[in-house]
C-alpha cells in the first residue's frame, strides 16, 4: 500500500513540476531569501481580558518556509494562524507579511489562502464552483478561470469530480479540493490549520506527503497546524512547539528531536525516558547529576545554570546501551530490572525498573545478534553523556 | 452469489426477495401499529371533517327530499315558457309541502334557496303555515255527499292492503305497525290518493305514533281524491266502500273547483314568478356546483354559469386579497425575521437566549391581547399616530390610517407570525458553521460577497420553511383580520366563518374553503416544482 502511494506522488510530482511552474507564474522557490517573510513581533492575544492565550509570541519565517506549528490542545496554534488569517486580533504586537504590518489589513484584502480542518468547502457550490470563487471574487475572466481551476483539480488529481457536490465525496477527497481551493488564486502564504485530522493513517501519509511536495514545487510559504508529531516531522523545515501559549522551542526537526531545549520539548517529541536528580558537578559540556535514588550517572548540561539545581536528565530509549562493551570505559552506569519484554517486530522494546522508575523504556533493533531480555533479568545499563541531556527541572 | 439458473435463496430455500418482503413486511406492521393511535385521532379530526366539507360543497339534496313529487313534476317545465307551471306541479308541491310543514322542514328548505334567490325564505313560511287549507273545500263536498267520508279510518279501509290492515289492528301501539302497504287495486285507479295517503300514513306512524285509521285525514288527501275521480276511472272494488266511490266519482263533474295556482298566488303572488320555479328547479338535483359557482362569483342561469353582476363579485376580490396580502406578510416576516435569526444564531449564548425569549414571548401572550394592542396602537388617536405627528412628520387632522383597513391587517399578522418565520430560520442558521463565512474571506470575498454567495443560499431552506409555514398560516389566518381589518383588510377566511356561523350558508363555506384547500396546494406544488420540497428544512 504504501508502496503504491510513492508510486502515485512520482507520477505526481512529475505532472506537477509541469503544470505547477506556470501557474506560480516564477520558477519555484526563492530559497535563498532569508528576510522574513512572516514576522510576528511580541504578539499577545487574550479572548477574555484576563488569560492570555498567546505569551510574548516572536517568530519570522523566510519566503517558501513550511512551517508547523505542534503543541498539546489548547496551547493557542489556532490562535496564531486566525491571527495570522485576520480572524482574530492581536491584543498587543505587530504581525508583519512580507515587510508590511497586517495587524489593520482585513481577512480578504490579506491573499492568505486557508484550508481548514473540516474542509468548509461551501456544500451548494460543485467542486468547481468552489474552486472558482476565489476567482470569480477577483474578477478573472470566465476562460482564465476555467482553466485555472482545472489545472489546481490537475494538481490534486481531482479532475474528474469537477462536476460533483463536496457531499458527494471521500474525505480524502474533500480534503484534495479544499488543497486545491486554497491553492487556486496563486497565494504565497498558506495556512492550514489540522488539515488531516479527520483522516485514516494510511491516507494521511499520503497526502501529507503530496501536500509538502506541492508546496515546495510552487515554493508557497505554509504555516501548519497539527497535534500529530510524526506529521510534524516528516513534513516541516522547521517545528514550533507551542505549550501554554509560548513556543517552546523552534528548530529542524533533527535539532527537536535529538536537541530538545527542555523537558516539555524532550516529552512531547517521541519517546522518553526522564530521571530527576541533582546536579553535583559540571564540567565544560558534561556534568554529573545524583538521581534522587543516590545512582551517579553522566550527562551534558543543556538547561542548567549551576551546580544544585534540580534538573530532569532525559535520555531516548534506542540511546541507551545494556552491552557493557559498546559502553566507554569509566562511564556511569545504573543497575536495572527487566519487567517486560515486548516484540514489536522491527524493534524490542524493553520496559525496566531503573532508579525507582517503573516506565524506563530501552529499545533494540531486531539485529541477528540482538538478546532478548527476559524478565526479571539484573542487568546495567549505560549511555553516551552526550546523549543525555539534563534539562530544567 | 446467484448461480445462473435463478434467483437468489435464502438459507431456508425461499427466494431472498420473499424473505426480505416477509421481514419488511413485519417492520412496517410494527411501524403502523405506533402510529395507530395518532392516525386514528388525525382521521376522527382532521381526514373526516375535510371530507366531509369537501362533500357538504356540492350536497344538495334538501330539495329533492322535501319536494320529492314537485321535481319530478317540473321536468316537463321549462323557465323559456315564460309563465309558472301548470296545476299538476302546483298539485305536487302542495302533497309535498303540507308534509314538509308538518314535518318543519320546508323552513330549512326555503333557507336554503333562499341564498340562490333571496325572498324564497319567506315564501316558503308563508306557504307552509297556509297549505293546510288547500282542498278543504273539496274535504266539505265529499262530506255532504257521503258522512263516511268524514270517518277518519275510510280512507284506510279503501287504499290499505288488507292484510297490513289485519296486523295493524293486532299491534299495542301505533308505532309499532309497519309501515303502510297499499291495495294494488287502489293504487291503480286512485294512484295519487294512494301516494298522498302513504305518506300521510307513514307519517303519522313514525313521526308521530298514531295510528292513520284514528287521525284526521289532510284537505290534500280529498284534494288527491278529487283530482282522481275526475279522471273517471274504472272502480273495481267490490266492498260497501266501491259504491260510496263510485257515488263519488259521478258527482264529482259537478263539485265546485279549486284552482291551486290561484290560491298559492294567494298565498304569495310570487308563485307565479317563473323565477321561482327555476330556482328550484336548478337546484332539483341531488349534487350541484352552485355553491362553487357562486363562490367564484358566478351563479347559475338558464343558459349555464354566467358571471354575477360586477357590483355583487366579492370573493374573486377577496382570494386575490387574501393571496397578495399573505404573500406580502410573509415577505415582510421575512425581511424583518432574517436578521433576528442570524443574531440568534451567532451572538453568544448567553444573549442569544436572551434574545429567543423575547422571540417567544409573543406566544405567551393570548392572541387576542396581542390584537387588540395593535388596535390601541395603530388607531387614529393611538400611539404611533402620536408619536409621527409630534416628530412632525404628518399633520395632525391628516393622521395616518392604519387600521380597520388592509394595512392594520398587514402590520399586525406581520408581528403575530413572526415567530413562525424566525424559527426555522435559526434553526437551519444554527446548523451553519461560521467557517464557511471565514473560508469565503479567506478565499478573498468581501463581508457582503461572503454573506451573499456563501451564507445565504445556504439559509434558503430555513426562508422557503419559514414561508411556507407564515404563507399558509395567513391564508387562513381569522381573528386579526377579523378585529383590525375593518372591510378593506379581510380575508376569505373571514368570509368563510360569516357564512359558517351567520349566513348558515355552510355548502358555500365549504366550497370557499375547499378552493383555498386547492390553492394553497397547488401553490405547494408550484413550490416544489421550482425550489424543491426537500430544500426545505425545520432545522439539522
Ligand atoms: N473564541 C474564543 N473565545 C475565548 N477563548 C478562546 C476562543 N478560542 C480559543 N479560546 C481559548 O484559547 C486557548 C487556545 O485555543 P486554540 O484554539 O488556539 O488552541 P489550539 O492550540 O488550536 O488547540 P487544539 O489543538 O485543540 O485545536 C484555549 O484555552 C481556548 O479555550
Ligand atoms: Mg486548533
Amino acid at each position: 500500500m504504501l508502496q503504491s502511494a510513492k508510486l502515485l506522488d512520482l507520477v505526481f510530482i512529475q505532472e506537477c513540476s509541469l503544470s505547477c511552474q506556470d501557474l506560480r507564474g516564477t520558477s519555484v522557490s526563492k530559497s535563498g531569501n532569508e528576510s522574513a517573510f512572516v514576522e510576528f513581533e511580541r504578539v499577545q492575544k487574550s479572548y477574555d481580558g484576563e488569560n492570555l492565550v498567546v505569551k510574548d509570541l516572536n517568530l519570522s519565517m523566510p519566503k517558501g518556509e513550511f512551517l508547523t506549528m505542534l503543541g498539546p490542545s489548547g496551547s493557542g496554534k489556532t490562535t496564531c494562524l486566525m491571527m495570522l488569517a485576520g480572524f482574530e486580533t492581536a491584543t498587543h504586537g505587530e504581525i508583519r507579511l512580507d515587510g508590511v504590518s497586517i495587524n489593520h489589513i482585513p481577512p480578504h484584502k490579506r491573499g492568505i489562502g486557508m484550508v481548514f480542518q473540516n474542509y468548509a468547502l461551501f456544500p451548494h457550490m460543485t467542486v468547481a464552483e468552489n474552486l472558482s470563487f476565489p476567482l470569480e471574487v477577483r474578477k478573472i475572466g470566465k476562460s482564465d478561470r476555467e482553466q485555472k481551476v482545472m489545472r489546481a483539480l490537475g494538481m490534486v488529481q481531482m479532475q474528474d469530480f469537477a462536476g460533483r457536490r463536496p457531499t458527494q465525496l471521500s474525505g480524502g477527497q474533500q480534503q484534495r479540493i479544499a488543497l486545491a481551493r486554497a491553492l487556486v488564486f496563486e497565494p504565497e502564504l498558506v495556512l492550514m490549520d489540522e488539515p488531516l485530522g479527520a483522516l485514516d493513517k494510511q491516507l494521511r501519509e499520503t497526502l501529507q506527503f503530496e501536500i509538502t511536495n506541492l508546496a515546495h514545487q510552487l515554493g508557497i510559504t505554509v504555516v501548519y497546524v497539527t497535534h500529530d508529531q510524526t506529521e510534524a516531522l516528516t513534513m516541516s523545515d522547521r517545528v514550533a512547539v507551542f505549550d501554554d501559549g509560548r513556543i517552546q522551542q523552534l528548530a529542524p526537526p533533527d535539532e527537536l528531536y535529538e536537541a530538545p531545549q527542555n523537558s516539555f520539548v524532550a516529552q512531547f517529541i517521541g519517546e522518553n525516558n526522564t530521571l530527576e536528580g541533582v546536579v553535583k558537578e559540571i564540567k565544560g559540556n558534561t556534568c554529573i547529576v545524583q538521581l534522587d535514588s543516590g545512582d551517579i550517572i553522566d550527562a551534558i548540561p543543556v538547561n542548567v545554570a549551576a551546580v544544585g539545581d534540580r534538573t530532569k536528565v532525559s535520555i531516548r530509549p534506542e540511546r541507551v546501551e545494556f552491552n557493557k562493551d559498546r559502553l566507554k570505559a569509566g562511564a556511569h552506569t545504573l543497575k536495572a530490572e527487566v519487567l517486560e519484554f515486548i516484540y514489536m517486530g522491527d524493534i524490542f522494546r524493553t520496559r525496566l525498573r531503573v532508579a525507582g522508575v517503573d516506565n524506563f523504556i530501552i529499545k533494540s533493533r531486531n539485529a541477528p545478534d540482538q538478546v532478548r531480555l527476559t524478565p526479571g533479568q539484573q542487568i546495567e545499563i549505560g549511555w553516551l553523556a552526550e546523549d543525555c541531556r539534563a534539562l530544567d527541572a | 452469489m446467484t448461480d445462473a439458473t435463478g434467483p437468489m435463496v435464502a438459507a431456508d430455500g425461499r427466494p431472498l426477495k420473499a424473505s426480505l418482503n416477509r421481514a419488511l413486511r413485519r417492520q412496517k406492521m410494527r411501524a403502523l401499529l405506533l402510529i395507530s393511535p395518532l392516525l386514528f385521532f388525525i382521521m376522527i379530526t382532521f381526514i373526516i371533517p375535510i371530507g366531509q366539507m369537501l362533500f357538504r360543497s356540492v350536497e344538495n339534496q334538501i330539495v329533492g327530499d322535501v319536494l320529492p313529487t314537485t321535481v319530478v313534476a317540473l321536468d316537463a317545465w321549462s323557465v323559456k315558457s315564460g309563465e309558472a307551471p301548470g296545476e299538476e306541479v302546483f298539485f305536487a308541491l302542495t302533497q309535498d309541502l303540507v308534509l314538509a310543514a308538518e314535518r318543519k322542514e320546508h323552513t330549512r328548505l326555503g333557507s336554503r334557496l333562499n341564498y340562490e334567490d333571496p325572498g324564497i325564505s319567506s315564501l316558503f313560511r308563508k306557504s307552509g303555515r297556509n297549505v293546510e287549507v288547500m282542498g278543504e273545500g273539496y274535504a266539505k263536498q265529499f262530506d255532504a255527499l257521503d258522512e263516511r267520508w268524514a270517518e277518519t279510518n275510510t280512507f284506510s279501509e279503501i287504499l290499505a292492503d288488507p292484510e297490513w290492515l289485519a296486523d295493524a289492528a293486532q299491534v299495542e301501539t301505533a308505532a309499532d305497525m309497519d309501515r303502510f302497504e297499499v291495495n294494488e287495486d287502489a293504487a291503480t285507479y286512485l294512484p295519487r290518493t294512494v301516494a298522498a295517503y302513504t305518506s300521510f300514513a307513514n307519517y303519522m306512524i313514525a313521526d308521530k305514533g298514531k295510528d292513520p285509521a284514528k287521525s284526521k285525514p289532510w284537505n290534500t288527501l280529498h284534494l288527491a281524491l278529487f283530482e282522481d275521480l275526475r279522471a273517471a276511472p274504472e272502480i273495481t272494488i267490490a266492498s260497501a266502500y266501491g259504491d260510496m266511490l263510485r257515488t263519488a266519482a259521478a258527482a264529482v263533474p259537478t263539485f265546485e273547483t279549486e284552482t291551486l295556482s290561484a290560491s298559492f298566488a294567494k298565498i304569495d303572488k310570487d308563485w307565479l314568478d317563473p323565477d321561482v320555479w327555476s330556482t328550484i328547479k336548478r337546484y332539483s338535483p341531488s349534487y350541484t356546483n352552485g355553491y362553487f359557482l357562486n363562490a367564484i362569483d358566478m351563479e347559475k342561469t338558464v343558459d349555464g354559469p354566467a358571471w354575477r353582476p360586477e357590483d355583487q363579485q366579492i370573493y374573486l376580490t377577496l382570494f386575490w386579497r387574501t393571496l397578495l396580502m399573505s404573500m406580502t406578510i410573509t415577505i415582510s416576516c421575512i425581511l424583518l425575521g432574517y436578521p433576528v435569526a442570524w443574531l440568534l444564531a451567532n451572538l453568544p449564548a448567553r444573549t442569544a437566549n436572551l434574545l429567543m425569549i423575547l422571540v417567544l414571548l409573543p406566544f405567551w401572550t393570548s392572541l387576542l391581547v396581542r390584537t387588540s394592542a395593535w388596535k390601541i396602537l395603530l388607531q387614529q388617536q393611538g400611539v404611533i399616530n402620536d408619536i409621527v405627528v409630534w416628530l412632525g412628520l404628518v399633520a395632525d387632522d391628516n393622521r395616518l390610517a392604519l387600521i380597520n383597513n388592509a394595512t392594520g391587517t398587514i402590520i399586525a399578522m406581520t408581528h403575530i407570525l413572526l415567530p413562525f418565520m424566525i424559527l426555522p430560520l435559526y434553526s437551519v442558521m444554527k446548523t451553519i458553521p461560521p467557517t464557511y463565512l471565514r473560508a469565503a474571506k479567506s478565499l478573498g470575498a468581501t463581508n457582503w460577497t461572503a454573506f451573499w454567495r456563501v451564507y445565504f443560499p445556504q439559509s434558503v431552506p430555513g426562508i422557503g420553511a419559514g414561508s411556507i409555514l407564515v404563507f399558509i398560516l395567513s391564508i387562513g389566518y381569522y381573528i386579526t383580520p377579523e378585529i383590525v381589518g375593518g372591510t378593506k383588510g379581510v380575508f376569505i377566511s373571514n368570509r368563510i366563518a360569516y357564512h359558517i356561523s351567520s349566513s348558515l350558508n355552510w355548502g358555500l363555506a365549504a366550497a370557499l374553503g375547499t378552493i383555498l384547500l386547492a390553492v394553497v396546494m397547488l401553490l405547494y406544488w408550484a413550490y416544489d416544482r421550482i425550489v424543491g420540497i426537500d430544500n426545505v428544512k425545520l432545522g439539522g
